[in-house]
Formats: C-alpha cells, sequence, structure tokens
C-alpha cells in the first residue's frame, strides 16, 4: 500500500534554487518523544543545504546528518532518499552535514548519531525528502511539456512522458523544479515497488577507504597548525600540585607547554616532538580520593550493597514468597569489568578559534552537544561554532560523549595556546583515558517448580550510572532508575509468573558511558547465562526451555528457531565441543546466536563457528545488516573472552593493545547470518549483535566441560577458576 | 639530511634520524592513508611495504629506510593493488575503514610473497593487523578472491 504523507502537518519543506542553479530541498522535522529540546519551541530556519541538492549536471548531493563510523549510514541514508527520488544511483554524492536543527534526530531531537536507531528515525523523513523532490521534478517536466504530471514518471535520473516517450534529466529540470512550490501531499512507494531498499547496494564510502584518500579527524591538517599532546591525570579526579616543564620546553620542536583545565598541554610543530615534550614533563599530582580506587575494592564494595534491596525496576507477582516456596532455587553471581571503546582511530580534535567564531574538524557522533560544549569553552555563542564531522575511525558510543570531553578539551587548549591546534590522544591516553562501559555486579536467584517450571526470578544489579550527571539525566532517570542500566533485564521476554529486577547506582570518580549495545552489554550476558543455569537445573534442553517460556513473544521466538535450525541444534556435537545458544532483543531488534566453542587442556576457549538469526524488521541493506551482526559478534567476543580495564591504586592498568586485547583474524570464529524476512518497520543492528555472543559462547563451554562461567573475560585463570569450584545449585 | 623514496618518489627530508617513518610520511609528507593505532607495532595500522617487505611503520626509524623503496597504500597503484581493491570492494570489507590500508598493505606483502595462501598462511600474515569493526571473516574471503584474480589479466 502506498503510504501518504501529508508535509503541511510536518511543515517546513522547502526548496530553494541552489547558487549556480539548480534544487535544493530541505525538511524540518518537529521532534517527537523524548528529547532535551523544548518541544514548543519555534521551528529554527532551515539551513541553505538542507537534504538534497541537485546540480544542472544531475549530480545528485545527499546530505548525511549521521556519521559514518562504519555502520553504513552513507549508503543506507542515500539509499532512502533515491528509492523515492528515483535518481541515478551513480549520480549520487554525499557530503557530511554541518551542525544545524534541521538535522536533529527526530526521536531524540539533538543531532546525534547513537543507540543504532539511523534508519529507524530516517526511515519516513528521507524518504518523503526523495518522494518531495520526485513530485517537484516531475511537475517541472510536464510545465514544460504542458502535459498533465501523472502522464509522466520518473526514473533512473530522468523524467519520462509516458505517452510521447519523451524524456528528460534530472540536472536540466533542477532549476525550473527549485521555483515550484513544495507538494504538500505526497505518495510515498508501496514497498511492493522498492527497487533500492532491501537490496545489498554497494557502499559509497568504500572506494576511499581503500586508496588512502578517506579523511578521518586525524587526517586534517589546516594552516599554522600545532600538534598537541596533554599530559592527564594519572587518576581521575587528581589535581595538579606542581610542574616543572624545562626539561619539555627543551626538546626540539616543542613550542608550547601550558597548563589546561584537563592537565598540561604540551604543542609542537610535530606529533613526535610533541610526545617527546610530554615525556619530559616532571609532574606531581595530588591524587583526592581516586588514588585509593581498585577493581577488586569495588567489586566487594558491590557485593555489599548487593545484600541490600535496589530501586525497584520491575516486580511481577510475589517473587520471595515463590523462591522460598520453590522446589529447587538456584542462585549466582555475575561479574563484568570496565571496558573502553578503543576505536582503532584514537581520539582527536582539530580546532581554530579566533575572536568571533570557532571551527572544529573532528570524528563525533554528538554535533549539538559538541557545539555547546566548545562555544562554552571558547566564551562564544554555539552559532559561532562550526564543526565538520570527518569519518570516524570507529565510534562505538565514545565519539558520542554526553560532556564533549575530547572536543571541549581541544577548544580549551586552542584559547591557551592561541593558534590553530590538532589535539592528539595516543592510544595510551585513549585507553586511560575513562569513559568506559561500567563494571557491572548482577546477583541472581531463580526458582524451579516440581516439573522444572520456572516461578520465580529475581535481579539486582549493581553498578554505575552512564547517565546521571549528564544532560540526559531528566529524560532518561525515572525514580532513581537509569533505564540504560536495566535494559535488557527488566525488560526480560521470559513468562516467569514472579519476578523482580532491582537497581543500585553507586558513584565513583571512574567516569563511564555508553559503550557498543550499552546496558545490553552486561545484561545479555547475565540474562541468557542465568537462563540455560536454570534450564540445565531443570535438565531441560535450552532451546526447549526458552520457547515454552516465549509463548507470547513471536519474533523473540523466530530468531531463536532460526539460529537454531540453522546451526544444526539438537545433533550430537563433535568430539571435545560443545554448543551453546542465546538470544536477546535491544534496539528494537532481536537476535539470537548458537556458538560452538571447545576449551583445551590449558582452559583456553576456542570459537569455532557462530550462526546468528536477526530480525530487524524491513531491511533496507541486507550485506550491511550482515556486516554489523559479524561486527557486533567480534566486538563481543573481544570482550567476552579479552577485554578488561581494572584499577589499581586508582591507575588503570592497561594501555595498550598488549594488555587490552581485542580478538585478531586467527581467533574469529566461522559466522553465518540469517536475516528473518520482515514487513515490520526498521529496527536496529549496529548494536543489537554484541549482546547475546558472551552468554552464548559461557553456553557453550558449560555443554562442553560443565563449567558455568559467570565472570568476564572469560580467560584461561577465569576457566580454571571456575572449573575448581562447584557451580552454586541447592 | 635523510633520502627517502616513498611511491617511487625521492624526498630529502630535514628530520631527526630517529623519528618513526609514519610521521614522517603522514606529517611532512602529507600522505596521510598510512595510519596511527597503537605506536607499538601491535595493530598493524601503520603497515607499509619496504622493499617489498610488511612494515610497522610506527616503530621504524626514518634513517632505517633511508635508500629504501617505500610503499604506502596510496601507492599501490596497477597490478596487485588493483586486485586487492576489487576483492575488498566485492566482499564489501571495510567499515569504519580506518585499518583497511594497514590491512591492504599486509595483504600486499602475503600475495607478493605466496600468491595463492591457505588459511593457515593467511592466518599467519594478518592476525597482527587489528580490525576493531571485525571484518575478518570478509578479510578473509577478500584475500582468497584476490588470489583467485587471474594476475596476467588485471596487471595487463
Amino acid at each position: 500500500m502506498n503510504q501518504s504523507v501529508d508535509t503541511r502537518r510536518r511543515n517546513f519543506l522547502k526548496a530553494s534554487a541552489a547558487v549556480g542553479g539548480g534544487l535544493i530541498l530541505g525538511f524540518y522535522v518537529p521532534t517527537r518523544g523524548a528529547t532535551i529540546a523544548a518541544a514548543a519551541e519555534p521551528p529554527p530556519p532551515l539551513d541553505p543545504n538542507a537534504w538534497l541538492r541537485i546540480a544542472e549536471d544531475g549530480t545528485v548531493t545527499i546530505i548525511v546528518a549521521k556519521a559514518e563510523m562504519g555502520q553504513g549510514v552513507y549508503t543506507s541514508m542515500p539509499m532512502l532518499i533515491a528509492e523515492e527520488l528515483e535518481c541515478d544511483w551513480n549520480q549520487i554524492r554525499i557530503e557530511p552535514a554541518p551542525v544545524a536543527p534541521v538535522y536533529n534526530h527526530t526521536v531524540f531531537g539533538v543531532q546525534v548519531t547513537g543507540g543504532s536507531t539511523s534508519v529507524s528515525s530516517s526511515w519516513e523523513q528521507l524518504r518523503t525528502v526523495g518522494a518531495a523532490a520526485r513530485e517537484m521534478l516531475i511537475q517541472a517536466a510536464a510545465d514544460l511539456w504542458e502535459v498533465a504530471p501523472p502522464a509522466c514518471r520518473a526514473e533512473n535520473g530522468k523524467v519520462r512522458h509516458l505517452a510521447s516517450g519523451r524524456e528528460i534529466g534530472f540536472g536540466a529540470l533542477s532549476a525550473r523544479a527549485a521555483r515550484l512550490p513544495v507538494p504538500t501531499r505526497m505518495q510515498l512507494k508501496d514497498p511492493k515497488r522498492f527497487k533500492i531498499i532491501g537490496r545489498s547496494m554497494p557502499r559509497l564510502d568504500t572506494p576511499a577507504k581503500l586508496d588512502g584518500s578517506a579523511r578521518f579527524g586525524l587526517d586534517v591538517t589546516i594552516p599554522d597548525m600545532l600538534v598537541a599532546v596533554v599530559a592527564r591525570p594519572p587518576v581521575f579526579g587528581a589535581k595538579l600540585k606542581n610542574l616543572r616543564d624545562q626539561k619539555a620546553r627543551a626538546v626540539p620542536g616543542v613550542q608550547v607547554v601550558a597548563r589546561v583545565p584537563t592537565g598540561v598541554v604540551v604543542a609542537a610543530r610535530d606529533f613526535w616532538s610533541a610526545l617527546q615534550g610530554r615525556e619530559a614533563l616532571e609532574l606531581e599530582w595530588d591524587e583526592g580520593d581516586g588514588g585509593k580506587l581498585s577493581s577488586e575494592s569495588l567489586l566487594k564494595q558491590y557485593a555489599e550493597l548487593a545484600k541490600t534491596p535496589g530501586a525497584v525496576a520491575r516486580r511481577d507477582g510475589d517473587p520471595e514468597t515463590a523462591l522460598a516456596a520453590a522446589a529447587k532455587k538456584i542462585e549466582a553471581v555475575y561479574e563484568v569489568p570496565y571496558l573502553a571503546h578503543a576505536t582503532m582511530e584514537p581520539l582527536n580534535c582539530v580546532v581554530e578559534l579566533g575572536p568571533e567564531r570557532c571551527e572544529i574538524w573532528t570524528g563525533t557522533q554528538f554535533q549539538s552537544g559538541d557545539r555547546n560544549a566548545a562555544a562554552l569553552a571558547a566564551g562564544l555563542k554555539p552559532e559561532q561554532v562550526t564543526i565538520h564531522t570527518m569519518l570516524l575511525g570507529g565510534g562505538f558510543g565514545r565519539r558520542a560523549n554526553p560532556h564533549s570531553d575530547f572536543v571541549s578539551e581541544a577548544v580549551q587548549v586552542a584559547k591557551e595556546l592561541k593558534k590553530p591546534v590538532k589535539v592528539v590522544w595516543t592510544r595510551e591516553d585513549d585507553t586511560r583515558g575513562g569513559h568506559y562501559r561500567p563494571l557491572w555486579y548482577s546477583k541472581l536467584a531463580g526458582g524451579l517448580d516440581g516439573e522444572g517450571k520456572p516461578v520465580a526470578w529475581s535481579h539486582r544489579i549493581v553498578g554505575q550510572s552512564i547517565i546521571a550527571g549528564t544532560a540526559f539525566e531528566q529524560a532518561m532517570i525515572h525514580n532513581g532508575i537509569d533505564g540504560a542500566s536495566v535494559e535488557g533485564a527488566a525488560d526480560l521476554p521470559y513468562a516467569i509468573p514472579n519476578l523482580q529486577v532491582d537497581l543500585h547506582s553507586p558513584t565513583n570518580p571512574v567516569p563511564v558511558q555508553w559503550w557498543r549495545s550499552v546496558g545490553h552489554s552486561h545484561t545479555g550476558f547475565v540474562v541468557e547465562g542465568f537462563i540455560d543455569e536454570l534450564a540445565a537445573a531443570a535438565g531441560r534442553d535450552p532451546l526447549q526451555f526458552r520457547r515454552e517460556l516465549l509463548a507470547g513473544h513471536p519474533r523473540h521466538k523466530g530468531v531463536l528457531e532460526l539460529a537454531a535450525e540453522k546451526a544444526g541444534w539438537g545433533k550430537p556435537s563433535a568430539e571435545g565441543r560443545g554448543w551453546g545458544l542465546a538470544m536477546h532483543a535491544s534496539f528494537g531488534s532481536f537476535v539470537a546466536q548458537v556458538a560452538e566453542v571447545s576449551v583445551d587442556a590449558k582452559g583456553q576457549i576456542r570459537v569455532h563457528r557462530v550462526v546468528c538469526a536477526v530480525d530487524c524488521g524491513r531491511v533496507v541493506n541486507p550485506d550491511t545488516v550482515k556486516a554489523q551482526m559479524e561486527s557486533g559478534i567480534v566486538f563481543g567476543l573481544s570482550a567476552a573472552l579479552l577485554g578488561e580495564i581494572t584499577l589499581h591504586n586508582g591507575r588503570v592498568q592497561q594501555s595498550n593493545f598488549h594488555d587490552y586485547p581485542i580478538l585478531r583474524l586467527d581467533e574469529t570464529p566461522e559466522i553465518e547470518v540469517h536475516i528473518v524476512p520482515s514487513q515490520e518497520p526498521p529496527t536496529g543492528v549496529g548494536e543489537p549483535g554484541v549482546p547475546p555472543i558472551a552468554a552464548a559462547v559461557a553456553n557453550a563451554v558449560f555443554a562442553a566441560t560443565g563449567t558455568r562461567l559467570r565472570r568476564l573475560p572469560m580467560t584461561v585463570e577465569r576457566v580454571k577458576e571456575a572449573g575448581k569450584t562447584v557451580t552454586r545449585k541447592s | 639530511m635523510i633520502m627517502l623514496n616513498v611511491n617511487g618518489k625521492d624526498h630529502q627530508l630535514e628530520v631527526a634520524p630517529d623519528v618513526p617513518l609514519l610521521w614522517v610520511i603522514r606529517e611532512q609528507l602529507k600522505i596521510t592513508g598510512t595510519k596511527y593505532g597503537c605506536g607499538l607495532s601491535l595493530c598493524g595500522a601503520c603497515t607499509v611495504l619496504v622493499d617489498g617487505k610488511a612494515t610497522r611503520s610506527c616503530v621504524t626509524p626514518v634513517s632505517e629506510v633511508a635508500g629504501k623503496k617505500v610503499v604506502t597504500v596510496e601507492g599501490l597503484k596497477e597490478g596487485l593493488g588493483e586486485r586487492l581493491r576489487l576483492a575488498w570492494t566485492e566482499e564489501e570489507v571495510p567499515q569504519c575503514g580506518y585499518c583497511q590500508p594497514g590491512q591492504i598493505m599486509a595483504a600486499a606483502a602475503l600475495l607478493g610473497e605466496t600468491p595463492e595462501p591457505d588459511d593457515a598462511q593467511i592466518d599467519a600474515a594478518m592476525s597482527g593487523n587489528l580490525c576493531r569493526c571485525g571484518t575478518y571473516p570478509r578479510i578473509r574471503r577478500a584475500i582468497h578472491r584476490a588470489a583467485r584474480m587471474t594476475p596476467e589479466r588485471s596487471e595487463s
């Protein structure tokens, strides 16, 4: 069915003639839902370059408001427009959007890329932009030929008059189309007629990523620019007590050594000199309380807290009574560590600051927050700040910092130096710079009745809130519950009549932040591990056990069954190998994974194969969906098997890839991805591949060895340690 | 004064001998396809060819390559370069793309020495190149694909 869109309701679809001719089309969607911008604010003026420019040579430039960090938005966003516009795919160019309200996220109300929402939040918006432009081009051709618009059709970058076969290109029509009013009502295509959406279109950003021409933030050079590194505190919250910089200043090439709010900046003509200069600094810090922090003491503190009830995120029935009356009671504690994002491109930011303006080049996921923070640091108005969004050498949430830490600091550095500057974070700076996925402690209890049916579930979560203290606090924390702490746990889909999920949100000086799949990055592991424990305690097959508890959840069940079927669940596993499965819903999508693993005599886990099923609604680019699942699985395996940020005496003990390893090619399993066909609206793919994998592996290790792993990462030491303890069943 | 040949072009550079090749390429020559990832030869993002051998430019003092032929991703042109780029495109390997120049240079060195590598040889040659987006399964397929392409045809 065609979908009719009334643009008057949405307002502010505007067209204008491009400089040098051509059609420019803009579109402003008032935000809905959760937003940190006041809903009653008048619509801001449309940016003159809004969404689309059609040049007289037929080139279609599509402005992409989402940051490209690997997830494929520089292709999927153009696909949404091109589907309706009927342009020639080969004539599409892409341009990153500047910061302007027109580019705000249609749900979040700020310009941000995150939450696996680029496609879902742009789905109607960008198709409407394409449809409006198409209707105007058809109208322009109809006017030219003096025929009725319905007698014409747009196809492959041209408008054709059906009866006469006359054709004219979009480029030749663009100036004429620009003078027409924007249609107030238009038809979006019947999905049955989709030619681009649903096809694996080649990624538009690929060629530049293969010949060295792709430009990331770190590749930016501007005239007269210094390169700077910052010596930051060795302990979170420490203050600089004493600075001796004579030796640093003596390093050839070093131009400036100065205090900035985050530490001491050393600036030189080149990176290497700046780094040598920083190494020559003599610094004394007042460590404050941060110097006492350690992961071990935090876990002890969390375990103490978990003995008392927390804020209730969900309560069904009477879990205490049901647990007491259960035929069998199972208890377990799960722990996951702090994790760094470890994007391949370390953080960096280029700033040119003048008295009236501030220009920034960086890879960012959060332009509006960064612009406000930059303005504050520079003493300017937000409108005086320009941000050039470069390609991101990975984001995973790190480059959407609610405090804009790396941008704000770079502006402070530029202010101090009074020169254009590129602030570079070394890998060590990046690893030790904080804003980690929090350390989480989960305490669970489950009860089975005489037939092995689960009758009670209690899940107590302890960990820092990533939202508290940010601009998102008011919108996202309700009744003491940070939704991001309990997501994937409080919305447990399994039918268990008596259930409680409660939360403690302790504070400490370690900066924490969203990390790919956010709260689901811990709850996926915990919930899918513990449900597997209940299945084992009931003596049931993990697949059948879950299926029976998902009666009212066809999409959860659908991915579970598809993954199991494709993996060949139920067939005997090869000698020494075990299979585990896990299913988790996040960001509107449903993902199930079956992992096949073996554990050698030393306790080293090897993941041989992962079969993944995903239901993400209607698929825009199938190959991208597959790529994102593969990516989520590899990313999740790094956390499951290898990654851990620990603190001792307040110091982060890891610094680089030797002690914060990520998965390598020779450790990567075979991965198969299967997509559930769906007509539901599109949902997320960037993050939902991550949450199930650690549980699928832990459950497979249990199947292979009988050892239940409840602590990440599942290193050789942890496997040995867990193998020695008796699994905690009563 | 150090004499450097990068991508077939000679450069006379005023640079301290211990500066890593990576920063000379990126900052002095302004050839930025070669990436900084770790600075300790742990991730492979900085991989270039020095006389045909995969070399981590982040830990290679510039003085060590004086008089040798350095090739960066920008200089990997016809023949092998084209085959690799085609294979990488057909397998849709890149995601964020930051590590890919290093991956391609490591693959070029591998195929230069072993025209038809098996999985174990790919593991051995490529496991020093990290990819946080997890494009490894596609990298493996792309190397096999590039190996299968007829060199005569694409190099003619």
